[in-house]
């Protein structure tokens, strides 16, 4: 017996690391779509939005976050500690729990960790192009370490949400929809880029630097995704729970499919162009859309779930762009918009989820984030300032804040 | 002595030089650059957003010639580069003032 519990314990705790590592691979992903989709006079400094933004999530949600998130809070309070002297169980206590403790402490903080790193940076793509970068880097702190983690712990710590019967497996709502109600929060203060809006409501395209990067980037979430969805289940030690693993890969997988074909014919009928980015987009989408719930639905549902998400970031897109909403990669939409479908679809295929608690889901993280964000970036932009000078916003940001070019061969 | 300033379509460069090769041209200089004539813009759509392409890209070459050979020149551009299409391009004849070849410091007819 003991055997088996020392062999399941580190199978779990294996299957934890292993799927945090896979989504950490989703940070260099984002790095790689966002400096595909602005200009080359602006890559260096996304570049370093990325990298900076992983490193404070990981050591924010080290000093605190992650004890606010899953420490003893209760209800609306979430508890408060550090993480920075963890400790892990002991083997007595691992085999005298019975099966309650069967992954390592350590493990639960790392494949944490990345989720947070992964709400972070679903902000960096829409303030692109004219942040300045501390100004970035200062929310990122607050945000690690308190916006995410405090509404983090209403849902996956066990507070108030949680108790409400919302359900959100792997992050729709906690994660993506949180990261745009940040980012929402941000672009509204921050303002278009120069010369995106003219007179009489015309939209000036602003065109990516590298269609390769941006694709790949895609790609490398996908790949990471199966990380995000998969190990959000917990566990793989057992029968049943391994074929549950093995359903939530397949239904990531058919969803990401369904919203980019779903996307790419959106594009094409809206616009007569198979517009790359815009399928870009549509992968993306669908898997947000099936983040909420990727185990109960059958892949035939999963397609659905995921194309319908495609066809609402389209929309998404091209409304915000109407009311002059300035999303360089679309992260608002593909995170947001679609966030809420996902988190709304839960109520079709599973049916422990009621439409009044995902709504209060809905509501509760999109006003705290949306606000508290709101105030953080306010004061921030009053401290510091938030936006590059109009001077610098033309030469690029790469040359002002960062002083490495990204493609110095390349000049202009 | 002449400069023959020529801007074609992008593709045709392959062809043009070997036909400035075969009248006996050693030397020539290339650059991209954009520009429309007659040929216009083209609408563009990116995100949803149109917007129109006015500068079309183009190959410019720039060819030092003796006076002796500027008509084999010219006929040869012309044909090399045409394709009937409108954007074809045009060649812009200059005269040169002098010309000297750096390594030896020749000048005149002798440096082209």
């Amino acid at each position: 017996m003991e055997a088996v519990t020392q062999l399941s314990y580190s199978v779990d705790t294996l299957y934890f690391l292993l799927c945090g590592a896979l989504v950490m691979f989703m940070a260099p992903g984002f790095a790689m779509l966002e400096s595909g989709l602005v200009r080359s006079k602006n890559t260096s400094e996304i570049l370093t939005k990325n990298v900076a933004l992983f490193s404070i999530a990981s050591l924010m949600y080290l000093i605190c976050g992650y004890s606010i998130m899953y420490s003893d809070g209760s209800g609306w309070i979430p508890g408060f500690g550090t993480a920075l002297w963890m400790t892990d169980h002991s083997v007595e206590d691992v085999l005298a729990s019975n099966g309650d403790i069967y992954y390592s402490g350590a493990s639960d903080f790392f494949f944490q960790v990345v989720f947070v790193a992964t709400a972070m940076s679903i902000i960096s793509g829409a303030v692109a192009e004219r942040m300045k970068l501390f100004a970035f880097l200062a929310f990122a702190v607050v945000m690690t370490g308190f916006i995410y983690p405090v509404q983090g712990f209403w849902k996956w710590g066990g507070g108030a949400l949680d108790e409400a019967g919302f359900l959100d497996f792997a992050g729709s709502g906690v994660v993506h929809m949180c990261g745009a109600a940040a980012a929402l929060a941000g672009v509204i203060l921050l303002g278009p880029r120069m010369g995106k809006y003219g007179k009489d409501g015309v939209i000036n395209p602003i065109v990516g630097a590298n269609m390769p990067l941006a694709t790949l980037g895609v790609f490398i979430l996908w790949f990471g995704w199966f990380g995000f969805n998969g190990g959000s289940e917990l566990v793989v030690s057992n029968i049943e729970e391994a074929n549950a693993v093995a359903l939530i890969f397949v239904n990531t997988n058919t969803a990401a499919a369904a919203g980019l074909i779903a996307a790419l014919v959106t594009a094409k009928l809206m616009f007569k162009k198979s517009d790359l980015t815009m399928a870009l987009n549509g992968a993306l989408a669908g898997l947000v859309a099936i983040t909420a719930e990727p185990l109960t639905p059958s892949p035939a549902w999963a397609l659905l779930i995921g194309a319908i998400g495609g066809v609402i970031v389209v929309f998404s897109i091209i409304a915000l762009d109407k009311v002059r909403i300035d999303d360089p990669v679309g992260a608002i939409s593909v995170h947001g918009t679609v966030g809420v479908w996902g988190l709304l679809a839960v109520c079709i295929t599973n049916p422990d989820a009621t439409i009044g608690a995902q709504i209060m889901g809905i509501v509760v993280i999109f006003a705290w984030t949306f606000v508290v964000s709101l105030v953080v970036w306010s004061v921030i932009k009053m401290m510091m300032g938030i936006r590059v000078s109009e001077s610098e916003e033309q030469e690029g940001v790469d040359i002002v804040d960062i002083g490495v070019a990204a493609y110095p061969e390349f000049t202009k | 002595m002449k400069l023959v300033t020529c801007i074609i379509k992008p593709f045709k460069l392959d062809d043009v030089r070997e036909a400035l090769s075969e009248v006996g041209v050693q030397g020539m200089t290339v650059i991209e650059v954009k520009g429309f004539g007659r040929q216009k813009g083209h609408t563009e759509l990116y995100r949803g957003a149109e917007y129109v392409v006015d500068f079309l890209p183009k190959i410019k070459i720039e060819v030092a010639v003796d006076d002796g050979l500027l008509e084999q020149v010219i006929e040869a551009v012309s044909k090399a580069a045409n394709t009937g299409k409108v954007g074809d391009g045009k060649i812009f004849v200059t005269t040169l003032d002098e010309v000297v070849r750096i390594r030896t410091g020749e000048t005149g007819p002798e440096a082209v």
